[in-house]
C-alpha cells in the first residue's frame, strides 16, 4: 500500500467535558479501498466519524486531505472537500422518488424550473454504473423501497455526487441476508470506482468479506490498523474486546493505561 | 423553455456531452427500466396499484363529488338549475381560497387554526379601508400586508419558540376575532359593513362576458396541452420514457371537456325572467301592456379567474420549482431536509406566510360575497377549509397534497352544504347539515390515516 491515503488523520484527540473519548488517533482512507472501522460500543467510532464529517472539530492532531493539510470546521466544509457520510437512519424523504431524494439540496434547475429529465438520466446512469438492479423505476416513492434499496439509494447518492471518501455507518444493521449481499455488492463496486469507503459495523461477518483493511478502536484509541489477508476473524475480535492479540494491538503496559481511563 | 442545458457548475458535474451520448444505449441495457414507458395497460396497472397502496390523492373527492350530483339531482328539484350552479360556484370560493393556503401548512404537517379569523381580519381591514375612501387596490394590499405578518408571527413562533402550531394558532383564532370587531367597529357602522367597491363586489356578484368566459376556457385548455406536449417532447428527445400518448390524450381531452362543459353551462342564460314579460306601461293616458325583452344573466362568475391563476400558479410553485420540491421534503421528513441542506426553519417560516395570505384573498372574496360583520371569520370557516384539503386528499401528516385537492374538496363541501340546505326543512336544517358535514371530514381523515397505515404495511406509497 504505497499509495498516498486521500484523508489522514495524525495524533487527533477529543474530549467532552473531563471524558477523553479519541487518545491520539491516527486513521487513514485509501481510494479504491475499503476501510473497516470497528470497535465495541464506548470505543470512539462515532466521535471519529463525526469528527471526520466536521459534526465535531478536534481538539488538536492534523486532518489531511490529498496529503495537505485541511481545516475542517463544519459539516459544509467536510462536504466541500467530498467526505459524504451515509447515516445508519438514511435521512431519505420517504415521500420524494428516487431522484428526487438523490438530488435533494442540489437540484438541477433550467431557470426557475427543475430539471427532471437531466436528473432523471443522471440518477439512472449512477445506479446503472453501480450494477444496482434491485430498483424497479427511479420515479419509485421511496416509501414502497425496502430496507435494502433504501440502503441502496442511499449510498448511490454519495456516489452521484462523486463524494471522494463515503463513510457508510452500520449499512446492513437493519437487513436480512440476501440483502445484506446486495449492500456489501455495492460496498465494493463503489470502492471500486475509487471511491476511498470507510465501513462502520458490528457484523464481523461483513467487515471481513468486504473491508480491505480493518481499523479497531479500542476505548478511544486505535489499537491497530490491519490488512484483511493478515487477519482472522479471532484476531479481531481480540482486538474489540481486549485492544491486542499476540502481537498485534496495544501491548499490556499501554493496554492497562488505557482500562484506567 | 429553453433547449440548452443548464447545470449548476462545480465539480460535481458529470460529463454533459457524455451524458448526451451514452443514455439512450446505456437505458436501454439498464437494470434500472421504468416501465411508465410501456403500453397503456401497464400504466393503468401502475396506478390501480398505486391506488391499492393507498396513495389515492383526489380519486375519493372526485367518486364523492359525483356521487353527491347524483343523489342531489334525483332527491332535489332546484339542485340541478343553471342558478344553482352559479351559485355553487360562488358559494365554495371563499373556502377553496382558504384550503389552498391550509395546504402548504398540512403539507408541512403543521395546522393553522387561526386562518379563518385571520380571513375575517383581512376582510374587514380592506371594507373599513374602503370607507374611508382608500383605493380597492391599496386597501387590498394592506390587509395582505397584516395576513403575511400574521403568517410570519405564527412561523417566528414555531421555528424559534417551538410553540406547536396547533398552540399558538389556536391562541391567535381566539384573539383574531377580537380584533376583527375592533377593525369592524371602527368604521361606526351596526351590522353589516358591505365593501364599498365594485370592483370587488363584482367577485361574487356579477360574471364575465359570454366570451372572455369562452377566451379563458380556450387558453386553460391550449396552455395545458402545451404544457403537457412540452414535458412529453423533453422526456423523449433526451431517451426517457413518457406515459403512453393515449393517456395525454385522455387528460388533454378531459381538461378540455371539463372547461369547455363549465363555461357553456356558466354561459347559459339563468335569470328568472329569461324569456322576458310583460309590464303595464301607460302610454297616451292610457295603461297597456307591453312585452319587455328577456333580461340575459349568465357569465363565469368573476372569482373563477382569481382562483385559476391561483392554482395555475400555486401549482407550478409546489411541482416545478426549487422551493416546492423543498416544502415536500420539509414535509416528508425534516431531519433529512436539514441533512440535504435545507434551511428547513425559512420554508417553515414560508409556508404560514401563503398560508395568511392567501387567508386574506380567501376574506375579501367572503366579504365581496356576505359583506363584513364582527363575527366574520369565525366559527366554522376554518375548519370547512382543513375538512375541504383533507377532503380533497392532503395528508394531515404532511408530505402529502396538491393543490388541486383544495379546489376538488372545496367543491364536495360546498356542494354537501348546498345540497342539504333545500333538502331538510324545519328547524333542524341547518344542525343536520353541520353532522354531514362533519362525518364527511370524519371519513376523510379516517381514509387519510388508514391510506397512510396501508401505505406503511404494504410498503407501497
Amino acid at each position: 500500500m504505497t499509495d498516498q491515503p486521500i484523508l489522514r488523520l495524525r495524533g487527533v484527540n477529543k474530549s467532552f467535558g473531563a471524558v477523553h473519548v479519541l487518545d491520539d488517533v491516527d486513521f487513514e482512507a485509501y481510494a479504491g479501498k475499503v476501510t473497516a472501522l470497528v470497535g465495541d460500543n464506548g470505543a470512539g467510532k462515532s466521535t471519529l466519524v463525526k469528527c471526520i464529517g466536521g459534526t465535531y472539530p478536534i481538539d488538536s492532531g492534523s486532518y489531511e486531505f490529498d496529503g495537505s493539510p485541511v481545516h475542517v470546521s463544519g459539516p459544509r466544509d467536510a462536504a466541500a472537500l467530498g467526505v459524504e457520510i451515509v447515516y445508519q437512519d438514511l435521512a431519505l424523504c420517504e415521500n420524494l422518488d428516487v431522484v428526487q431524494n438523490m438530488f435533494l439540496g442540489r437540484e438541477r434547475m433550467r431557470g426557475v424550473v427543475l430539471d427532471e429529465e437531466s436528473m432523471e438520466i443522471a440518477a439512472s446512469q449512477t445506479l446503472t454504473s453501480l450494477s444496482v438492479r434491485t430498483l424497479k423505476s427511479v420515479r419509485q416513492r421511496v416509501s414502497s423501497l425496502s430496507g435494502g434499496q433504501r440502503q441502496t439509494v442511499a449510498i448511490a447518492k454519495a456516489a452521484l455526487w462523486k463524494s471522494r471518501v463515503v463513510i457508510l455507518d452500520e449499512p446492513t444493521a437493519a437487513l436480512g441476508v440476501a440483502q445484506t449481499a446486495q449492500v456489501l455488492d455495492l460496498v465494493r463496486r463503489l470502492a471500486d470506482q475509487g471511491v476511498a469507503v470507510i465501513l462502520i459495523s458490528h457484523n464481523m461477518l461483513d467487515v471481513l468479506q468486504v473491508a480491505d483493511r480493518i481499523a479497531v478502536l479500542y476505548l478511544g484509541r486505535m489499537a491497530a490498523t490491519v490488512d484483511r489477508a493478515d487477519v482472522n476473524q479471532t484476531q479481531v475480535v481480540e482486538l474489540i474486546t481486549t485492544g491486542r492479540s499476540g502481537d498485534l494491538g496495544i501491548q499490556p503496559a499501554t493496554a492497562s493505561a488505557g482500562v484506567s481511563i | 423553455m429553453s433547449t440548452n442545458l443548464e447545470k449548476p457548475s462545480g465539480s460535481t458535474k458529470p460529463d454533459a456531452a457524455a451524458a448526451h451520448t451514452t443514455t439512450a444505449d446505456e437505458l436501454s441495457s439498464a437494470a434500472v427500466t421504468v416501465p411508465t414507458g410501456a403500453d397503456v395497460g401497464s400504466y393503468l396497472r401502475q396506478y390501480w396499484q398505486r391506488i391499492r397502496g393507498g396513495d389515492m390523492g383526489s380519486l375519493p373527492a372526485v367518486a364523492a363529488l359525483v356521487v353527491l350530483f347524483l343523489v342531489f339531482s334525483v332527491v332535489e328539484n332546484g339542485f340541478l338549475s343553471k342558478a344553482n350552479f352559479a351559485s355553487l360556484i360562488t358559494q365554495a370560493a371563499p373556502g377553496i381560497l382558504l384550503a389552498m393556503g391550509l395546504v402548504f401548512v398540512l403539507l408541512l404537517g403543521e395546522i393553522d387554526l387561526s386562518a379563518g379569523t385571520a380571513s375575517g381580519v383581512g376582510g374587514a381591514i380592506v371594507a373599513v379601508l374602503l370607507t374611508k375612501d382608500w383605493p380597492w387596490p391599496l386597501a387590498v394590499l394592506a390587509a395582505l400586508v397584516v395576513g403575511a405578518v400574521i403568517g410570519l408571527g405564527i412561523g417566528w413562533m414555531r421555528t424559534f419558540l417551538r410553540v406547536p402550531s396547533f398552540v399558538s394558532t389556536l391562541a391567535l383564532f381566539l384573539g383574531l376575532q377580537g380584533v376583527v370587531q375592533i377593525v369592524v367597529n371602527s368604521a361606526n357602522t351596526q351590522g353589516n359593513l358591505s365593501l364599498q367597491s365594485d370592483t370587488l363586489v363584482a367577485l361574487e356578484n356579477s360574471n364575465m362576458p359570454v366570451w372572455l368566459g369562452w377566451v379563458m376556457a380556450a387558453v386553460l385548455v391550449i396552455g395545458y396541452a402545451a404544457q403537457k406536449l412540452l414535458a412529453v417532447a423533453g422526456r423523449h428527445k433526451r431517451g426517457l420514457p413518457t406515459e403512453p400518448s393515449s393517456i395525454t390524450a385522455a387528460k388533454v381531452l378531459g381538461i378540455a371537456v371539463l372547461s369547455f362543459g363549465f363555461t357553456f353551462v356558466l354561459n347559459l342564460n339563468r335569470s328568472p325572467n329569461a324569456g322576458g314579460g310583460t309590464r303595464i306601461v301607460e302610454r297616451n293616458g292610457q295603461l297597456v301592456t307591453e312585452k319587455t325583452g328577456g333580461e340575459f344573466l349568465g357569465g363565469v362568475p368573476w372569482v373563477v379567474p382569481v382562483i385559476l391563476v391561483l392554482v395555475v400558479v400555486l401549482g407550478f410553485v409546489l411541482s416545478r420549482t426549487r422551493y416546492g420540491r423543498h416544502v415536500y421534503a420539509v414535509g416528508g421528513s425534516d431531519e433529512a431536509a436539514r441533512r440535504a441542506g435545507i434551511r428547513v426553519n425559512a420554508v417553515r417560516i414560508s409556508v404560514f406566510v401563503i398560508c395568511s395570505t392567501l387567508a386574506v384573498v380567501s376574506g375579501v372574496v367572503l366579504a365581496s360575497q356576505t359583506a363584513v360583520n364582527a363575527a366574520q371569520g369565525g366559527g366554522n370557516t376554518l375548519l370547512l377549509a382543513v375538512g375541504a384539503a383533507v377532503v380533497g386528499g392532503t395528508s394531515l401528516f404532511g408530505g402529502k397534497g396538491k393543490i388541486t385537492d383544495a379546489v376538488v374538496g372545496g367543491a364536495v363541501v360546498a356542494v354537501i352544504l348546498n345540497g342539504m340546505a333545500d333538502l331538510l326543512h324545519g328547524k333542524n336544517n341547518s344542525a343536520w347539515q353541520w353532522i354531514v358535514t362533519g362525518l364527511v371530514l370524519l371519513l376523510a381523515a379516517t381514509v387519510d390515516a388508514m391510506s397512510r397505515r396501508r401505505a406503511g404495511s404494504t410498503g407501497l406509497g
